[in-house]
């Protein structure tokens, strides 16, 4: 076609993105808030996981948690219930949730009021590992009956996470589940990812995870 | 699955640009996507469709290109180029070592440049 011309755009579609979870970080780093930002599939064990890490180390740390759901507040009153303070942010739809929205939970919150903020990210492995929230750090969650080939399936969320928690591992016999087939796999994907294998149902392993936050929290303050 | 917010962005983007350049009408834009993101161009089309319509933009042609997943050997900093199918069990080409790297890129979203009248 005559008079087509070529623009130089040269421009990060998630840029503004980028930044705006920098400034947030920034924030963070000054009110020495630490934020994790929890990700899993729906029914991984999120919301029981934080029950549990809040029962073992919330006497020492003032602890809340920013919720994201879809279209419903039931994870939020369960946290609410067990006496966390908790925002909930109904994300209408989105997938995933970006650094605006998380925010917007922040100052719901008064994050600087907290020691440690979980991110209670929409249940799905693919795209929250494509947003930066502004957490400090990232933990994914997966859980034994969804399997060991779950890092060939989803290699970003693998990729992103500081840390992965294997959750259910009381239900490791009934499930084809190799955890060493599934360390493996991970350290392929990301060398430095720590691994916690628990069981949020029976306790069991919860503490090699809440020492893992316990020692990010007091490196970062 | 996220396809929308990536949509609007690349819309905005493209629409600030169109302005800044004075034309008429956008015909194509050529981005630059990480092998490693799970966009589909077929969905991203659609959603663009949809909210370029009524813009200079509308009508216009997402050319996507694809770009590798790069990955740099730890033990011996040799980078190498994998597709998406090769992730696991990598072995680098130079020093042997198994299952050792970092990641250069691979997950990019970036919008090259565009085509308009």
């Amino acid at each position: 076609m005559e008079g087509i011309k070529l623009f130089e755009v040269r421009e990060d579609i998630l840029s503004d993105n980028d930044a705006a979870a920098q400034q947030l970080r920034d924030k963070l780093r000054r009110d020495k808030t630490f934020v994790i930002n929890l990700m899993s599939s729906p029914g991984a064990g999120k919301t029981s996981l934080l029950l549990k890490t809040a029962a073992a180390i919330g006497g020492d740390l003032k602890i809340g948690v920013i919720e994201a759901d879809i279209d419903s507040t039931v994870d939020a009153e369960k946290i609410r219930n067990a006496g966390i303070e908790a925002v909930q942010l109904r994300t209408g739809g989105f997938c995933h949730l970006d650094a605006a929205m998380v925010k917007t939970g922040l100052e719901g919150i008064g994050s600087q009021n907290f020691d440690l903020i979980f991110i209670e990210n929409v249940g799905n492995l693919v795209c929250p590992a494509e947003f930066d929230t502004g957490a400090i750090r990232n933990a994914m969650i997966l859980s034994v009956p969804e399997g060991d080939d779950k890092p060939m399936k989803y290699p970003l969320m693998f990729s992103i996470s500081d840390v992965l928690v294997i959750n259910k591992i009381d239900m490791m016999e009934l499930a084809d589940f190799e955890t060493t087939v599934l360390r493996q796999r991970a350290a392929e994907l990301n060398p430095d990812i720590s691994v916690f294998e628990v069981s949020a149902k029976t306790g069991e392993g919860i503490h090699g995870w809440t020492d893992w936050i316990k020692k990010e929290i007091k490196d970062f303050s | 699955m996220h396809e929308l917010p990536v949509t609007e962005s690349i819309l905005n983007i493209v629409l600030k640009h169109a302005e800044k350049n004075r034309v008429s009408r956008v015909v194509s834009i050529t981005l630059h996507i990480g092998e490693l993101s799970d966009l589909e161009d077929r969905w991203l089309q659609h959603y663009f469709d949809y909210l370029s319509r009524q813009t200079l933009a509308g009508g216009a042609k997402l050319r996507i290109e694809r770009l590798p997943i790069v990955l740099k050997c730890r033990n011996c900093d040799q980078t190498m180029h994998i597709t998406r199918k090769d992730l696991g069990a990598i072995e680098c080409p130079n020093c042997a070592g198994i299952g050792d790297f970092s990641l250069v890129s691979g997950r990019q979203y970036y919008i090259k440049d565009m085509e308009a009248v």
